[in-house]
C-alpha cells in the first residue's frame, strides 16, 4: 500500500529533511556573505555623505539616536498676547525634521524633560517643546536678550536616502564623461573582433587552404598568452607610429585594435567551436546551388550564429568594459579619454576617504555590467561555459 | 572630444571593417562573373580576404610581440644594447621580484583551490533547495563587475578608523563588536595578501559555480539514486560519486582560474599598489614599464615569468586539440 511506509523509509526521509534544512542554512550563509559587500556599496552610495562618514551602512535602516543643540529665536521675534510674551518657532528650522523624545535646558542634564513637559528657566519663563521640534516660550516679562536660549534635544532620525551623490559624481567629478568614453572604447572593441573573427572562423572551418591546421594551432596557443607578454612591443609600435605620422600614440583607434588583438583568439576559438557544429550538408548544398563563400556566410552562417554572436558579444563587451590595464597603457588620462575603471582608480588615490564619491563611482561603473548580467544572464553563462579561456 | 565627434569616430571605425569585407567580396564576385575563371583561383583570393585582417591583427598584436618581448629581455632599458642575461640576473637579486614570486605562488595555491571548493559546494547545495537559482545568481553576480569596482567594494569593507571612533568598515565593525581592537587590515604583511585574495575568490567562485552546475546535471540520476538506496550518506555520495565524475571539470576550472591569477593586476594596483609586501609580477611589470621612462628589458623579464606559468597549460591545450582533431 502506498500510505504504509516502512520504518526504514521514514528514518531515511527524516534524515533527508534534516540534511535539506542544513543545506538551506549553509547556502543562506554563503548568499549573505556574497551579497553583503555589494549591498553595502549600493546602500552607502544612497546615503547622505555626512552620515556615511560617521556610521556604518548597516545602521541606515534603523532610526538613529542623535543628541543635538539648537538655539531658540531671540527678543526680535516675540509677540504679546493676554499680558504674556511669546516666542514660537521650530527648533530644526531649515534642517530635516527629526522626532524628539526628550529635551533639556542645561548642558548638565540634557534629558531632563520629556516632550510635552514644561521647563522653567531661572527667570521664570516657561518653554514647551513638542516631538516635531515646535516650541513655545512664554514669559510674563518682555524678552530682553538678542540671543535665544540653548535647547538640548535627544531625537531619532528616520532612515533617509538621497541621489545627491550621483549628481555630484556624474557631473562634478567627471564620471559622466568617463562613462561615455568607456562606451566609445567598448563598442568598437567588441564589434571589430566579432566582424573580423567571424570571417576568420568561417575560413578555418569551411575553407581549405595551406597551413590551416597550423593557423588553428596558433589561435589555440594564443588563447592563454598573457597580455603582459604583448604590451611592451605594441606600445613601442604605437610610439613609432605616432612619431612617424606626428599623431598621438594614445588614441581610440589604437585601443580598439589592441583590444581586438587580445580578444581575437578567444572570439575566433568560440566561433570556430560553434561553426564546427553546423551541418556540413547545408554548406555543400549551398555550394552546389552556386553560392559563393561570401553568399553562404551572409545568408546561412550569420543568421544561424546569432545566439553565438550574442554570447561572444557579451563576454567581450564585459571584458573590455571592466578592463583597467589596457586602458591605462593605451589611453591618456585626460578627461576626454579616461575610462571608468581608470577614473575610479584615480579617485581611490585622490579621494580615498570620500566614501560617498567612491561608492557612487563604483556603482556607476558597475551599472552597465549589472544591467547586462540581469537581462542577458542566459547568454553570459552560455558563453562562459563554452570556454572562458582568455589570455 | 565632443560627444558627436566621438560617436562619429566609433561609427566610422566599425563601418570601416564592415565595408572592407563587403566591398572586397563584392568586387571579387563582380570580376568572377565577368571572367568566370576557374573556381580554385577565385577561392584562393576569397580565402585571403577572409583570413588576412584577422591574421594581420594576430601577427601584429600577439605573435610578433611574444617574440619581441623575448628579444627585449636580453636588451637594455631602451631595447638598444644587448646585455645578455643581465636583466634576469637583476631580477633574481631584486627583493621586490622575490616578494612577487612568493606572493604569486601564494595566489596560485589559495585562490584556485578556494574558488573551486566553494563553487563545488555551492553548486551542490543549490541543487537541493527550491531557491537555488536565485542563490546561484547572487553568488555569480561578482563575475560581471570589474576588479577595480570589486576593489572599491572591499576597500570599504576593510576600512579602518582609530580605536574609539565608530567603524564604518564591516570587518572592523565585527571585530570591535567581538571585543577586539580594530585593525588596518591591508597594511599587515602576509595577512594582507589573504585579504586581497579574498576578493578574487569572491569573484571567481561564481565562475566555478556555473560550470559545476552545468556539469552536475550531466551526472545520471540513476547512479545517485542507486547509491541512496544502498544507504550511502550524502557526504559519501559527494566524495565517491560526484567528485570523481567531475574530475575533468575541476581541472578545467582550475586552469582557467590559474591563468587569471597569474595575471592578477587590477586588484593589487587599486588596493595597495604593491605596498606592505603585496607586490605581484603583473603589478611590478606595469611599474617597470613606466618607472623612470620605462625599462623594456626588466619589464620583459617580468612578462616572461608570467608566461612561463602558462606554458604547461598551453602545451596541454595543444595536446588536447591534436587528440580531438585525430578523432
Amino acid at each position: 500500500m502506498e500510505f504504509v511506509s516502512t520504518p526504514k523509509r521514514t528514518k531515511a526521509m527524516k534524515k533527508l529533511s534534516f540534511s535539506s534544512l542544513f543545506a538551506q542554512l549553509l547556502l543562506l550563509l554563503f548568499v549573505i556573505v556574497w551579497i553583503a559587500p555589494s549591498f553595502g556599496l549600493l546602500i552607502s552610495s544612497l546615503r547622505d555623505k555626512d552620515v556615511l562618514a560617521i556610521s556604518g551602512w548597516w545602521t541606515s535602516f534603523i532610526n538613529t539616536e542623535v543628541n543635538e543643540i539648537h538655539r531658540t529665536l531671540g527678543m526680535d521675534s516675540q509677540y504679546e498676547e493676554n499680558g504674556y510674551y511669546y516666542i514660537e518657532d521650530n527648533l530644526f528650522g531649515e534642517d530635516k525634521p527629526k522626532k524628539i523624545s526628550s529635551f533639556g535646558i542645561t548642558s548638565k542634564d540634557i534629558n531632563a524633560y520629556t516632550v510635552g513637559d514644561v521647563a522653567t528657566f531661572k527667570d521664570q519663563s516657561e518653554i514647551t517643546v513638542d516631538e516635531n521640534g515646535n516650541y513655545s516660550w512664554k514669559s510674563e516679562n518682555e524678552f530682553t536678550k538678542k540671543k535665544g536660549k540653548r535647547i538640548f534635544i535627544s531625537a531619532t532620525s528616520p532612515p533617509s536616502f538621497t541621489l545627491d551623490n550621483y549628481k555630484e559624481v556624474l557631473f562634478k567629478e567627471g564620471l559622466g564623461q568617463a562613462f561615455i568614453n568607456t562606451f566609445a572604447v567598448a563598442l568598437p572593441s567588441t564589434l571589430i573582433p566579432l566582424i573580423i573573427c567571424s570571417f576568420f572562423a568561417y575560413a578555418l572551418t569551411w575553407m581549405n587552404f595551406f597551413g590551416r591546421d597550423l593557423l588553428l594551432a596558433t589561435v589555440i596557443a594564443s588563447l592563454v598568452v598573457p597580455l603582459q607578454m604583448c604590451l611592451i612591443p605594441i606600445l613601442s609600435i604605437y610610439n613609432d607610429f605616432g612619431a612617424l605620422f606626428g599623431v598621438s600614440s594614445k588614441s581610440y583607434p589604437g585601443i580598439w585594435m589592441a583590444h581586438t588583438g587580445f580578444g581575437l583568439a578567444s572570439t575566433t576559438f568560440l566561433l570556430w567551436n560553434f561553426l564546427k557544429s553546423l551541418p556540413k550538408e547545408m554548406m555543400e548544398a549551398a555550394k552546389v546551388d552556386g553560392a559563393t563563400h561570401y553568399d553562404t556566410f551572409r545568408r546561412i552562417v550569420v543568421p544561424l550564429s546569432i545566439p553565438a554572436f550574442a554570447s561572444i558579444f557579451i563576454l567581450q563587451f564585459l571584458w573590455v568594459w571592466n578592463d583597467l590595464l589596457v586602458g591605462l597603457v593605451f589611453l591618456d588620462k585626460n578627461p576626454s579619454e579616461i575610462i571608468l575603471t581608470a577614473k575610479l582608480k584615480e579617485l581611490l588615490g585622490s579621494r580615498g576617504e570620500n566614501w560617498e564619491i567612491l561608492t557612487t563611482g563604483a556603482f556607476i561603473s558597475m551599472s552597465v555590467p549589472l544591467f547586462i548580467f540581469f537581462s542577458l544572464q542566459k547568454y553570459f553563462i552560455r558563453g562562459l561555459v563554452a570556454g572562458s579561456v582568455k589570455g | 572630444m565632443s560627444m558627436f565627434s566621438l560617436a562619429l569616430t566609433v561609427l566610422i571605425g566599425i563601418l570601416f571593417f564592415v565595408m572592407f569585407f563587403h566591398l572586397s567580396n563584392f568586387l571579387l564576385d563582380f570580376y568572377q562573373i565577368k571572367k568566370s575563371k576557374t573556381l580554385t583561383y577565385e577561392n584562393s583570393i576569397r580565402a585571403v580576404i577572409f583570413i588576412a585582417p584577422a591574421f594581420i591583427v594576430l601577427f601584429v598584436f600577439i605573435i610578433f610581440p611574444v617574440f619581441e618581448t623575448i628579444r627585449l629581455s636580453f636588451f637594455d632599458k631602451r631595447g638598444e644594447v644587448f646585455v645578455g642575461i643581465y636583466n634576469f640576473a637583476w631580477a633574481i637579486k631584486d627583493p621586490d621580484f622575490r616578494r612577487s614570486i612568493l606572493n604569486n605562488f601564494g595566489w596560485l595555491l589559495i585562490v584556485p583551490t578556494l574558488s573551486t571548493f566553494f563553487g563545488l559546494v555551492i553548486a551542490n547545495l543549490a541543487d537541493r533547495v527550491w531557491w537555488g537559482t536565485i542563490a546561484k545568481s547572487i553568488i555569480f553576480m561578482p563575475m560581471a563587475i570589474s576588479f577595480v569596482g570589486a576593489g572599491v567594494i572591499w576597500k570599504f569593507i576593510y576600512d579602518y578608523r582609530g580605536p574609539g571612533d565608530e567603524q564604518i568598515g564591516l570587518l572592523n565593525a565585527i571585530t570591535v563588536a567581538l571585543g577586539f581592537e580594530p585593525q588596518a587590515w591591508l597594511t599587515i604583511p602576509l595577512w594582507n595578501n589573504l585579504f586581497l585574495m579574498a576578493i578574487m575568490v569572491w569573484i571567481q567562485t561564481g565562475l566555478a559555480l556555473v560550470i559545476f552546475s552545468a556539469a552536475l546535471r550531466s551526472i545520471p540520476n540513476e547512479t545517485l539514486d542507486a547509491a541512496r538506496i544502498d544507504g550511502a550518506s550524502e557526504l559519501k555520495i559527494f566524495w565517491s560519486i560526484i567528485i570523481p565524475y567531475l574530475q575533468q571539470t575541476i581541472l578545467v576550472i582550475w586552469t582557467i582560474i590559474t591563468i587569471l591569477v597569474l595575471k592578477v593586476f587590477d586588484i593589487i594596483y587599486a588596493m595597495t599598489n604593491g605596498q606592505w609586501q603585496t607586490e605581484v609580477l603583473a603589478n611590478l611589470m606595469y611599474d617597470w614599464m613606466f618607472r623612470g621612462g620605462g625599462d623594456s628589458g626588466r619589464g620583459s623579464v617580468l612578462a616572461i615569468c608570467i608566461m612561463i606559468g602558462v606554458i604547461p597549460i598551453l602545451g596541454w591545450n595543444l595536446y588536447q586539440h591534436r587528440k580531438e582533431q585525430k578523432l
